[in-house]
């Protein structure tokens, strides 16, 4: 089955990583919005602790390569930002496991694990204009390309995310510090959701270009 | 609307490297402690040097930018131990866990801290990692800002200068008590008789990229506004000390309610920028308001508690005290951020 062996994963996730630090002046706006305006110098902060793990380390596994993404948000973002990122990417990992390669069903298994551990963590639904507005219909979106190949399934999880993400400026937040807003958060986007879809755009656009230039696949 | 922002603004701050700011805080803030704390290694917290085996341990924490809350209050009959984020950001798991382990003398540690989402989710995270390893771990999570939800949904409640007298109370139950569940219990029920609302003037920048965080209009301001600026419950011209005081100490009496004959110990908290004189003009008018109402001051605290950089406002505080924190708050408690001498009582 066709699908990205470690090094090929740590390019996507560092592409991923790289869109988001490249973008923290626009999710610092975007928090400044409706939260306290450190979300963007948080996640550049994580995605370079990410960039310095998963360039100075040896892993077995794609889902290696996810869990230490996990750790390193996790220790190094602080906030929600970084409980979530790094939960998201912890439990993927572990769904992953210690397969080979990742594959477009390997991937949608670890968004849909990364999803539901983050629900569990954060109490966030659908609706309550979170990073699970735009992970959600990612998850399912994958889910549904799950035998296309991996650039096209991460292309279409990207796309639902980003379709996500900006539907959530028509809700209203419901938790996390944005909730004390009300109304007042109407129009706004939300800058969890806004990162998450950045950070998947970053990495279907590496995976378009490896693909089929550098295929790692397995007979 | 909050998100539109006056022309740019670079407000002066005393930094160094921004980006150092925290870490370089702590080095300060251990230093003020003339050796009664000490950082832990490679991570951001910090430990009173001295802790007794079998002690039940207080941990607290939060995001930094707050000081002298949270790191500022350990110390003698006061937390054991504080896990610091960046600014306004909840420390990570890997920072509390640390602390946990640093703190732990076998008799459980109490994570005591305001309730936000991103404290909640990494406090959570570390007290699950610590509960792994055999740790006890109970938390209470602290939420006196009635601005910030209804009566009845207290628990949905931010945290905000409430945290000073809870931690207190907290600091002197766990140097008497031996047990987790009987320091949990005090810190319930300190928490359970703390209300709390701010006033916001003008907000306070963040160390490193000079943003304000919230705006508001030149001659507005916003009652219950929370210390990073989540909306509060009215915005309106600013007014008189007086007006000001009595209005938001109508929304604290009512909330808990406060009634004749009660003892209260009173905090006035500047929020960064506002001055003694003027936190002396609110405690001025607020035991004017008490004393008509027959509600008696056990003690008073004013001053810079829980700020948030040179944000311009305050906040009142009062916690209802029972024989029990009376005792608590009558001994004396010696941190950077807070020290009293205690009072003898006959």
């Amino acid at each position: 089955m066709d699908g990205f062996d470690v090094s090929s994963t740590i390019a996507l996730i560092l592409e991923g990583a790289s869109l988001v630090a490249d973008s923290k002046d626009l999710l610092t706006k975007a928090d400044q919005a409706i939260g306290d305006g450190d979300h963007g110098i948080g996640t550049a902060r994580g995605c370079e602790a990410v960039r310095e793990k998963l360039t100075g380390g040896a892993f077995a596994s794609p889902g290696e390569v996810f869990q230490a993404t996990g750790q390193a948000m996790m220790a190094s973002v602080g906030g929600s930002s970084g409980a979530i990122f790094g939960t998201l990417f912890l439990a993927g990992g572990k769904k992953l496991g210690g397969a080979p390669l990742l594959t477009s069903e390997g991937f949608a298994d670890a968004l849909e694990e990364g999803l539901s551990a983050v629900q569990s963590r954060g109490k966030a639904k659908v609706g309550d204009k979170t990073l699970v507005d735009a992970l959600a219909p990612a998850a399912a979106a994958a889910r549904d390309r799950q035998i296309a190949a991996l650039p096209e399934c991460l292309q279409a999880a990207a796309q639902a995310a980003k379709t996500g993400a900006q539907r959530t400026t028509q809700l209203i937040a419901t938790l996390g510090r944005a909730k004390t807003l009300g109304e007042r958060s109407l129009g706004h986007i939300d800058p969890g959701a806004l990162s998450l879809s950045i950070w998947l755009a970053g990495m279907a656009v590496a995976a378009q270009n490896a693909w089929p230039f550098e295929p790692t696949s397995q007979p | 609307m909050r998100v539109e922002k006056p022309e740019a603004r670079t407000p002066k701050k005393v930094l160094n490297n921004p980006k150092d700011a925290v870490a370089e805080m702590i080095d300060g803030l251990v230093l003020a402690s003339d050796g009664k704390t000490v950082k832990l290694d490679g991570v951001n917290a910090i430990v009173r040097t001295v802790i007794p085996a079998g002690k039940v341990t207080v941990l607290i924490g939060g995001g930094s930018g707050h000081e002298p809350l949270f790191h500022g209050f350990v110390g003698e009959n006061m937390a054991d131990g504080a896990a610091i984020g960046n600014i306004f950001a909840a420390p990570t798991p890997d920072i509390i866990l640390a602390a946990t382990r640093a703190l732990n003398r076998g008799a459980g540690v109490l994570y005591l801290y305001a309730n936000y989402a991103g404290d909640c989710m990494n406090f959570d995270i570390a007290a699950e990692m610590a509960g792994a390893e055999g740790i006890e771990v109970k938390t209470v999570l602290i939420h006196d800002d009635v601005a910030s939800a209804p009566k009845g949904q207290e628990n949905q409640r931010r945290g905000i200068a409430g945290d000073l007298p809870v931690i207190k109370m907290v600091g002197a139950a766990a140097a008497k008590y031996k047990t987790l569940a009987e320091v949990a219990r005090v810190a319930e029920k300190a928490r359970d008789n703390v209300r709390s609302m701010g006033v916001a003037l003008a907000a306070g920048s963040i160390p490193e990229t000079g943003e304000p965080t919230f705006t508001l209009p030149e001659d507005e301001i916003e009652i219950g506004m929370g210390v990073h600026g989540e909306p509060g419950v009215l915005r309106q011209k600013l007014t008189s000390a007086d007006a000001l005081t009595a209005q938001m100490l109508e929304r604290i009496l009512g909330d808990l309610p406060f009634q004749r004959g009660d003892e209260v110990a009173l905090l006035i908290n500047s929020l960064g920028a506002t001055t003694m004189l003027e936190c002396l003009l609110v405690n001025r008018k607020a035991r004017e308001v008490l004393d008509q109402l027959g509600i008696q001051v056990h003690g008073t605290d004013i001053g810079h508690y829980v700020t948030c950089q040179e944000m311009a406002g305050f906040s009142l505080t009062l916690m209802r005290l029972d024989s029990e924190l009376k005792g608590y708050f009558d001994l004396p408690a010696d941190s950077v951020g807070y020290r009293s001498a205690g009072r003898s009582r006959n």
